[in-house]
């Protein structure tokens, strides 16, 4: 009986591991959308202000308007203005596998790009440049990433930040126990009710969630970051050359023409659901990059 | 201790949890239950009168399903689905699926495996004599069922069928896991949108509670209604 | 099919920095028996008290069970770890809430409690049936012979109720083991969670799956072979099909 148990999965593996790998020309994104006349975006609950639930429970943000922008442009391409746009909520811990098994066709939130992940997916032009910190209770006091010292710190699951926090806390021998959240606003909220001392995640996230707490006040973040600032991108299926030019050429075109304007929109007004203005100034960093649009996964090339 | 309870973010939430939320479950749960229902009694049947090869390959899946995790094997299939999609129908690149298509066919797959055993256990306690009586009559072995066995199953099996169905539409919750859109995960969603763990979740309760209570009360009383008597 | 196989995945480092990806799994599979033994043995205990309850001939004991019993059945697993864990520390006193909350391995003391006494509603009724099923004269023989009901619950009723509950029970065990999963929502370290995190990590999502259902088919195995040992060593002679 036991063994009959295995029968059905291994042939499962067997078919599918001896798959031959696609050409990727029939099997492009492009192709795809023509074909389905529907093309399906990753969208965020709780990335303020990049893509994330408004009163009406619809998503809306930032990436979101960017990824629309794309949109558009491949109607115009394959002259098919009639495309449906579906969006799929995603976690950090399944998008890159949803991603490669084609449930979203671009995933519009706040994907740090880097290296390890190109080996996965591939990323269009940077759309911000944040880097990992934590945010704790004021009342904690705490600074530094030692003195998280043995508490219990929450990051997202499939997050950078979390494996920034696991790597810190294994090298450092801090001996922090890390718990992963389902999402940012579930990380926020541990910390809010005293379940976490702290919260590591991007900054850019912190402040959008610590803008919409009940009491932003309580929170105060940490001075000692995880990580540099990264870059965030509009995530892409790997090898798939022609959808990447498409959304290569959209955003540098809106980076470069729009990118300040959209910035003020989403980092310097009131927006919804409860108009709170988040007032992240652009830096020079982040000004050089709208100028500059690039899809480099290294840190370093963004440097101001 | 209720004193920062805020029934309002209840009140405001009412819409996005019932229209779609509790949509999204009970039309989950319902077509789950119905393939399940259906798959389970093909596997059931064929477990008990297919060729051994048939009835051994059956019985693995059916112990299969029934020795993992739910949680697990939802992630197998959202993740795995569209793979198998593009291997079984030649398709140059994974098969979209989606998340409530996704769900619908875990629970449907999963479920079946729980359902066939309920349903081979009814098979099982009809006397044999009925069907050797069937046969006498001259009918055959799929008359036998669809016409003796399989309607008596169902009835004395219904209510059995239905606590099922109600573990079911308690498991669906789970799909919390892959950020659909179901009962659960609407009330997480404006729980963590608005910091209100403690209305949303308590308030989940009282209705998952309200729900599986009476249905579980109206599947007590069927039992005595349904019971052949013999 | 466009997935890059890495079966080597588990001998690789990860990057929490103490050790592969095949030991971070193993310390999940450590963490689902640990959680499962204590949550089962949480459920056999509270569940038994609740069953006698239940197997009481007023009225009131009955409705008294089912005061434990239906909302701990009715109301999704998920759901009620969400109320252990996030609304409970926020309706009691505010010091006992945080010492709650400030407990180290929190996740872990709420998966138990929380799959402990979901289970024990299940093992109420199992325990409940197998009173129920036993001739009432051994109630009476035992009163007779001059044991108080609470011996005769202990020597005479109970001994015989679980060994006609034993194979139901053993498939809870079962389910006490697949429903530890479920914590993952609240932060547990188990073998699904740990599954995940290899995904996540290393995005071989298939080759960690296959992994973690090895590791519970293996410990489904495993209990299945240690009840049946049960019941082997706890026949009567005499009693039941032998």
């Amino acid at each position: 009986m036991r063994k009959a148990l295995l029968l059905p999965i291994l042939g499962l593996f067997i078919g599918l591991t001896t798959q031959t790998h696609t050409a990727d020309a029939p099997g492009g994104t492009l192709q795809k959308i023509k074909e389905t006349k529907l093309i399906t975006l990753g969208v965020r609950d709780s990335s303020a202000p990049f893509s994330y639930l408004d009163a009406q429970q619809k998503h809306t943000g930032y990436a979101i308007e960017v990824c629309l922008r794309i949109v558009a442009a491949v109607k115009k391409e394959l002259n098919l203005p009639d495309i449906k746009v579906e969006m799929t909520s995603v976690t950090s811990a399944t998008r890159i596998p949803l991603m490669a098994n084609g449930t979203i066709d671009l995933e519009c939130g706040s994907t740090t790009n880097n290296a390890e992940r190109q080996k996965q997916v591939t990323f269009t032009n940077t759309h911000f440049l944040t880097a990992s910190v934590f945010v704790a209770k004021k009342s904690a006091n705490l600074k530094r990433i030692d003195d998280l010292k043995g508490k219990t710190v929450v990051s997202t699951a499939g997050s950078t930040n979390i494996v920034q926090l696991e790597k810190a806390n294994a090298e450092r021998k801090l001996g922090i126990t890390v718990i992963p959240a389902k999402d940012h606003a579930e990380g926020l909220l541990m910390v809010e009710t005293g379940r976490a001392a702290a919260f590591v995640m991007d900054d850019v996230i912190i402040a959008g969630l610590v803008a919409g707490a009940k009491d932003p006040g309580m929170f105060a973040l940490g001075s000692e970051p995880f990580s540099r600032p990264e870059p965030y991108g509009i995530m892409l299926r790997k090898d798939d050359p022609a959808f990447k030019a498409i959304a290569d050429r959209v955003t540098a075109e809106v980076f470069k023409k729009d990118g300040e304007a959209l910035y003020k929109k989403w980092f310097l007004s009131p927006i919804p659901p409860k108009n709170i203005n988040m007032n992240l100034a652009l830096t020079p960093a982040m000004k050089k990059a709208l100028a500059n649009p690039s899809s480099n996964p290294d840190p370093a090339s963004y440097a101001d | 201790m209720f004193s920062n309870f805020d029934f309002g973010e209840i009140w405001r939430a009412l819409p996005f949890l019932f229209l779609d939320g509790m949509r999204f479950t009970l039309t989950l749960t319902f077509l789950a239950t119905a393939g399940g229902i259906l798959l389970g009694t093909v596997l059931a049947l064929l477990r008990l009168s297919g060729g051994r090869a048939v009835s051994a390959i059956v019985a693995g899946y059916v112990n299969l399903m029934r020795s993992l995790p739910l949680l697990l094997v939802i992630f197998w299939f959202y993740f795995l689905v569209p793979y198998v999609g593009q291997w079984v129908m030649g398709a140059p690149r994974p098969i979209k699926v989606g998340g409530f298509t996704s769900a619908l066919l875990t629970f449907t797959l999963f479920e079946a495996a729980y359902f066939s055993e309920i349903i081979r256990g009814g098979i099982q306690s009809i006397p044999n004599g009925q069907a050797a009586a069937a046969a006498a009559l001259g009918l055959t072995h799929a008359q036998t069922m669809r016409y003796v066995i399989l309607p008596q199953v169902f009835r004395t099996m219904l209510p059995v069928l239905l606590t099922q169905t109600i573990v079911l539409f308690q498991d669906t919750s789970l799909v919390y896991v892959l950020s659909l859109d179901d009962f659960l995960g609407v009330a997480s969603k404006i729980a963590q949108r608005d910091g209100r763990l403690v209305e949303l979740y308590l308030f989940a309760a009282l209705v998952y509670f309200a729900i599986s209570f009476c249905a579980s009360q109206a599947a007590r009383r069927l039992q005595s209604r349904v019971a052949i008597v013999r | 099919m466009n997935y890059h196989w890495n079966w080597g995945i588990f001998l690789e480092p990860s990057p929490e920095g103490n050790g592969t990806y095949g030991q971070m799994l193993l310390s999940g599979l450590w963490m689902t028996l640990q959680v499962s033994v204590l949550a089962w043995t949480l459920a056999l205990c509270a569940g038994s008290c609740v069953g006698v309850v239940r197997s009481l001939p007023s009225a009131w004991a009955r409705r008294l069970s089912d005061v434990w019993i239906e909302p701990l059945r009715n109301i999704p697993l998920l759901v009620q770890l969400f109320l252990w864990y996030f609304v409970l520390p926020e309706l009691i006193p505010e010091t006992w809430g945080d010492w709650l909350k400030q407990l180290p391995n929190a996740p872990f003391y709420n998966a138990v409690v929380g799959v402990g006494l979901f289970m024990s509603a299940r093992v109420a009724v199992q325990v409940a049936t197998g009173l129920a099923a036993l001739p009432r004269g051994q109630m009476a023989a035992g009163l007779a012979l001059g044991l108080t009901p609470g011996q005769t619950y202990r020597y005479v009723l109970l001994p015989m109720a679980f060994r006609v509950v034993l194979p139901p029970l053993t498939s809870e065990l079962i389910n006490t083991i697949k429903n530890t999963s479920v914590a993952l929502t609240i932060g547990l370290a188990e073998l699904t969670a740990r599954a995940r995190a290899v995904q996540e990590f290393s995005f071989q999502v298939f080759e960690a799956f296959a992994a973690a259902t090895l590791g519970y088919l293996a410990i489904n195995l495993l209990a299945t072979l240690a009840m049946r040992l049960i019941e082997r060593q706890a026949r009567l002679p005499g009693y039941g099909k032998a």
